[in-house]
C-alpha cells in the first residue's frame, strides 16, 4: 500500500467506526476540496452509497459555481443533502457585506450560529427532494450528535491539536487542554448525554495528499479551484466577499500538483485567501465557538 | 507512485532532557526550515546575550502558527531524501500524557532522548514503558549533552548498561544507542569528529534505516468485522461484512470462521468502490466480503481462516493496562472493553502487580489502578471475545477500556487464562455454599405443587409473538392450578433494574439480575417464564450457571440466534398462540416437570 492507500483505509475505517456508533449522525459538506474528498471516501467506506445526511451551511454568500455544484452532484450520487440558515440574520442585514457587522462577526452569525442551530435541529433544515429535485422543508429536527468534519492538521494550527473523535459540549465548546487519549484505532465513541462527537477523517491528509487523490480517483470538483485564463485560482473556497484568489497559472489538477510540490506555495498559508483568519483572534477564536 | 513514503517518529524522554533541541536540529540540518528563520532566531539571541538554542526556534514557530504558517508543535514536518517524516513531539511533563499516548501509538518509531549528566529519571522509564507497551519496536536512544561529559566514550558506556538493564526489564531491545549534543550538532546529520570513538550510524541515517513495514502480511488472516452492510433501499442487495485487515490476507474462495460464534462460511467477493477488482485482500486494506452462504454474524466478530493458527476464545485473560482515567480502575465494576472490533463488559477481577507512577517501583499490594499506574492485572468479560497476545498478532491484541463514556485505560493482552474458574463460577460457588435453605424440601413442594421448578425463557429476535405465548402459557399452566409466573423484562428494567440505566454496559449486569431471580424463583417452586430477545450461546450458559442447581428450558421462536446450543423446543415465529402453548405443555409432560395437562 503507497502512502494515498494507507490514508484512504484510515479515513474509511473512521467513517465506519462513526456510523457504527452514532445513531444521529451528519457529514458537513462546505462544496471545497476537502469536504468533497471526504464524501468520495464515504462512498469508498460505504460501497458506494452515503447513508449519512449531508450538512451544507448556506450563508447565501457563497461563489454561485459552488451551489450549482453542490445541487448537481447531490442529484447524480444520490445523496441525502440538507442545508440550513441563519435566517434572522439575513434578514434583518447583520452581515458584513451590508456593512453592519465586522467579518469576525459575520461568520459568526452565518456560519458558527446557522450551524450550531441547525445541527441541533432548532432552526429549520432544506432537504432535496430527489423527484421534484429541489429542496423541501424536512420534516426531521432530531439534533446530531456525531457530526463529520474534513479538517486537516496541516490547514492551519489550531487544527492540528485535534483527535479523530473530538468531544463538544452542549454549547459546542472545545477544551483543548484535556482531551481524551486516543489509542490505537480505539477512539472516543461513548458520549454522554448533553455532548456530541466531531469526528475528523482528513485530519492526516496534507493538502498535496488532497490534490493527488483527487487526481487518482478522478473526483470532480468546483473549477474554481483551477485558473480559467485569469492566471488566478481560488486555493481555498468560501464567501465572495471573504475570499481572494491566488497567482496560479495552475489549470488542472495534475498542474496544482506540480505547483505545490515545487514549494513555491510553502510559505503561504492555505487559507491565507481568507479574510477572516486575518482579524484579531482568528480561525481559533471561531473554532472555540464551534467554527469548524 | 502517489504520495511519498511517509513515516511517524514520536519523540520522547524527561523533561530538559534535549528533545526540542533535537527536533530543532532535525529541521534545521534538513533544510525543512522556513528560509530565514534560523538566522532571525540567532540574532535575536544575539541582541539579548543570550546562547542559541535550537528550542527557542521551535518557540518562535509556534509563535508563526497564529499567522498561519503550518508548523505546529505537536507534529512537526520534515523530509529527507529517503522520505517524508512527521515527528509526534510529546510533551514531557506529566499532564500531557494522554497526548503523548496519542501520538505515540501512531509511531512505527521512536526515539527517546536522555541527557547523559542528569541520567535515568522518571520519564526516561515511564516513556520507555509506554513506547514498548504501544507497540513501536523500533527505540533508539538519543544519549544527549555529550558535550557536558567531555565526549566520553566511558560515560556513554555505562549509561548504555544502565538504560539497556531498565529497558530489557520492560521487553525494549533497542535498536540503537546514539551518542549527540544536539546542541552542537554532533552525530544527528553528520558523524561527530569529536567522537572518534562511536561507529555507528548517525540520528539521520538511523532514521532513514528504520523500516515501515509491520510484517503483519504474512501473519496469519484477522479481520475484525467492524459492520455489516445491506443497502437495501439504495437497490442493492448484497450482504458484505465490512472492516480492515488486521494482519494477513484472504482470497476469493477461502474458507472463514468467525469467532466467537464459531460460524463458517467461504469468501464469495472482495468488496470496494471504484477499484479494479479484487480477488485477494491483503493487511491494512478496509474494504468488505460477501460471503457463499447467507449466515447471521454481527459486528464484532473476528473473521480468520480455520487452516491457519487460530486467536483464543475466552473470557478471563491476564493483560498489561495503563491507566489514565481520574478515577482508578477497581474491582467489582463494569467497565466497556473495546478490542478489535469487539465490544464487551469487563470486570477487573486480580492485580498481579503494578508500577507505581511516584516512584516507580513495583508493587503486589494494589487493590486498585490510579491514574498513570501501569498494571499487570487479569480481567474477565462477562462474555468470551476472540483475541490474540500481542505477541502473536499486536493489532488484535490491544484494547481500551471505556469508564463513564471516556477511555480510562489501553493495554495488550499477555496470556488467555480461560481454563482458571471465572469470576461467574466462584461466585456462584461461594452463594451455593453459603445458601440459607428453610425448612421445606424441594422434594415436599414438588409433591405439594404436584410440578417440579423449572425456568423457561423464550428467546428469539424481537417480533415472533414471544411474549403472547409466554403469558398464554402462565394462563394455561394456572387454569390447571399450577404455580408459575411470567416477568416481563420491561417490569425489571422499571424496577430491580432502574440503578443501571440503559447503558449498554450494564448488559452483563441484567442478565446476573435475571438469573438471581430464576435461582429464588425456581426455589421457590415456581415454574418461572421469562422472555429475552436476540439471546446467543453465552447468555444461555450463564443463565444455566446462575439458576443452577435448578434446571432452565429455553424455547426459541422464529431465527435462531444461537450457534452451537440447541433449544429445547424449536417454534415457527407468529404461529398459532394455542398450538405453541401446547407444544410447550407437551414437553414439559415429556420431561415429567408436569404430570397432566388440560387445555
Amino acid at each position: 500500500m503507497d502512502h494515498l492507500d494507507k490514508l484512504e483505509a484510515q479515513s474509511v475505517y473512521i467513517l465506519r467506526e462513526a456510523y457504527r456508533e452514532f445513531k444521529s449522525l451528519c457529514m458537513l459538506w462546505s462544496i471545497g476540496k476537502d469536504s468533497t474528498v471526504m464524501l468520495w471516501l464515504a462512498r469508498k467506506a460505504f460501497f458506494g452509497h452515503v447513508p449519512i445526511p449531508l450538512v451544507h451551511i448556506d450563508t447565501h454568500y457563497k461563489i454561485p459555481e459552488m451551489i450549482s455544484y453542490r445541487d448537481r452532484i447531490a442529484l447524480e450520487w444520490n445523496l441525502n443533502m440538507m442545508y440550513g440558515e441563519n435566517r434572522e440574520a439575513l434578514e434583518s442585514k447583520l452581515t458584513f457585506p451590508d456593512g453592519n457587522t465586522d467579518r469576525i462577526t459575520c461568520c459568526k452569525y452565518l456560519k458558527s450560529e446557522a450551524l450550531k442551530h441547525t445541527l441541533s435541529g432548532e432552526w429549520p433544515r432544506y432537504r432535496m427532494d430527489h423527484d421534484l429535485k429541489h429542496y423541501v422543508p424536512d420534516e426531521g429536527s432530531e439534533p446530531y450528535t456525531g457530526v463529520i468534519v474534513g479538517v486537516r492538521a496541516d490547514e492551519e494550527g489550531s487544527r492540528s491539536k485535534e483527535r479523530y473523535f473530538s468531544p463538544r459540549d452542549k454549547d459546542n465548546v472545545w477544551d483543548v487542554g484535556d482531551q481524551p487519549p486516543e489509542f490505537w484505532n480505539q477512539f472516543k465513541t461513548d458520549f454522554s448525554p448533553g455532548t456530541h462527537v466531531r469526528i475528523h477523517p482528513l485530519l492526516d491528509w496534507t493538502e498535496l495528499n488532497i490534490w493527488e487523490y483527487i487526481e487518482r480517483e478522478k473526483i470532480p470538483v468546483v473549477a474554481l479551484y483551477f485558473n480559467q485564463g485569469s492566471g488566478t485560482r481560488y486555493r481555498s473556497l468560501g464567501c465572495y466577499p471573504c475570499t481572494n484568489p491566488v497567482d496560479s497559472g495552475s489549470r488542472t489538477v495534475s498542474e496544482i500538483i506540480d505547483e505545490l510540490k515545487s514549494g513555491r506555495l510553502s510559505n503561504i498559508a492555505e487559507r491565507s485567501g481568507r479574510a477572516q483568519d486575518s482579524e484579531d483572534g482568528g480561525l481559533e477564536t471561531l473554532r472555540r465557538d464551534g467554527y469548524m | 507512485m502517489n504520495g511519498r513514503a511517509q513515516m511517524n517518529i514520536v519523540i520522547v524522554g524527561h523533561v530538559d532532557h534535549g528533545k526540542s533541541t533535537v527536533i530543532g536540529r532535525l529541521l534545521a540540518d534538513t533544510g525543512t526550515l522556513p528560509k530565514g528563520r534560523l538566522e532571525s532566531v540567532r540574532e535575536n539571541c544575539r541582541r539579548n546575550s543570550k546562547p542559541f538554542e535550537y528550542a527557542f526556534l521551535l518557540d518562535a514557530l509556534k509563535d508563526e502558527q497564529s499567522q498561519g504558517i503550518t508548523i505546529d508543535m505537536a507534529r512537526c514536518f520534515f523530509k529527507t531524501a529517503a522520505r517524508d517524516y512527521i515527528i509526534i513531539d510529546a510533551p514531557g511533563h506529566i499532564e500531557f500524557l494522554k497526548n503523548m499516548i496519542t501520538g505515540a501509538s501512531r509511531a512505527e518509531s521512536a526515539l527517546l532522548v536522555i541527557d547523559v549528566d542528569e541520567g535515568i529519571r522518571e520519564n526516561s522509564k515511564r516513556h520507555g514503558q509506554m513506547v514498548s507497551m504501544l507497540g513501536v519496536k523500533q527505540v533508539t536512544v538519543l544519549v544527549n549533552k555529550m558535550d557536558l561529559v567531555d565526549f566520553s566514550e566511558e560515560v556513554f558506556e555505562r549509561l548504555k548498561a544502565d538504560y539497556s538493564e531498565f529497558l530489557a526489564q520492560i521487553k525494549v531491545k533497542p535498536v540503537s544507542f546514539i551518542p549527540v549534543s544536539a546542541r552542537e550538532g554532533d552525530n544527528i546529520a553528520t558523524l561527530s569528529e569529536r567522537m572518534p570513538w562511536y561507529k555507528g550510524a548517525t540520528v539521520l541515517e538511523q532514521l532513514d534505516g528504520f523500516t515501515s513495514d509491520k510484517q503483519l502480511q504474512d501473519k496469519p488472516f484477522r479481520f475484525p468485522v467492524q459492520d455489516i452492510y445491506k443497502f437495501t433501499r439504495q437497490n442493492d442487495d448484497r450482504r458484505i461484512a465490512a472492516g480492515t485487515v488486521a494482519a494477513g490476507s484472504v482470497s476469493v474462495g477461502d474458507e472463514v470462521l468467525f469467532l466467537p460464534s464459531g460460524k463458517q462460511s467461504a469468501i464469495q467477493s472482495v468488496e470496494s468502490f471504484n477499484t479494479a477488482p479484487k480477488q485477494v485482500a491483503l493487511t491494512g486494506e478496509a474494504l468488505g466480503f460477501t460471503l457463499t452462504t447467507q449466515i447471521y454474524i454481527r459486528p464484532g466478530e473476528l473473521m480468520v481462516k480455520p487452516c491457519e493458527p487460530l486467536p483464543e476464545v475466552g473470557t478471563r485473560f491476564r493483560v498489561n493496562i495503563f491507566w489514565v482515567g481520574r478515577a482508578p480502575m477497581i474491582m467489582e465494576k463494569e467497565y466497556k472493553l473495546k478490542i478489535g472490533s469487539a465490544r464487551a463488559s469487563v470486570k477487573l477481577a486480580e492485580i498481579c502487580n503494578t508500577l507505581d507512577a511516584s516512584d516507580l517501583s513495583y508493587s503486589k499490594h494494589k487493590h486498585q489502578l490510579d491514574c498513570r499506574d501501569v498494571g499487570e492485572c487479569i480481567l474477565e468479560t462477562s462474555r468470551p471475545i476472540a483475541f490474540d497476545t500481542a505477541a502473536a498478532s499486536e493489532t488484535t491484541g490491544r484494547f481500551v477500556i471505556v469508564d463513564n463514556y471516556e477511555i480510562a485505560g489501553g493495554g495488550i493482552v499477555i496470556e488467555n487464562l480461560s481454563t482458571d474458574e471465572t469470576l461467574l463460577q466462584r461466585h456462584i460457588r461461594e452463594r451455593e455454599n453459603n445458601w440459607e435453605k428453610g425448612l421445606i424440601k424441594s422434594e415436599e413442594r414438588e409433591l405439594a405443587n404436584r410440578h417440579r421448578a423449572k425456568f423457561i425463557v423464550f428467546t428469539g429476535v424481537p417480533g415472533t409473538g414471544k411474549r403472547s405465548v409466554a403469558k398464554a402459557l402462565e394462563q394455561g399452566l394456572f387454569n390447571n392450578r399450577l404455580n408459575a409466573y411470567y416477568l416481563g423484562v420491561a417490569n425489571i428494567d422499571r424496577g430491580l433494574d432502574a440503578d443501571l440505566g440503559y447503558h449498554v454496559d450494564n448488559a452483563g449486569e441484567r442478565l446476573r439480575r435475571i438469573g438471581e431471580l430464576a435461582r429464588i424463583l425456581t426455589d421457590a417452586g415456581l415454574i418461572f417464564i421469562t422472555t429475552i430477545d436476540d439471546a446467543d450461546d453465552y447468555d444461555i450458559e450463564i443463565l444455566k450457571q446462575l439458576n443452577a442447581p435448578s434446571d432452565i428450558l429455553v424455547v426459541n421462536m422464529g431465527e435462531n440466534g444461537f450457534s452451537r446450543y440447541h433449544s429445547d423446543l424449536q417454534l415457527p415465529a407468529g404461529g398459532s398462540i394455542a398450538a405453541a402453548v401446547k407444544e410447550v405443555a407437551d414437553m414439559l409432560k415429556t420431561k415429567e416437570i408436569i404430570i397432566e395437562y388440560e387445555i
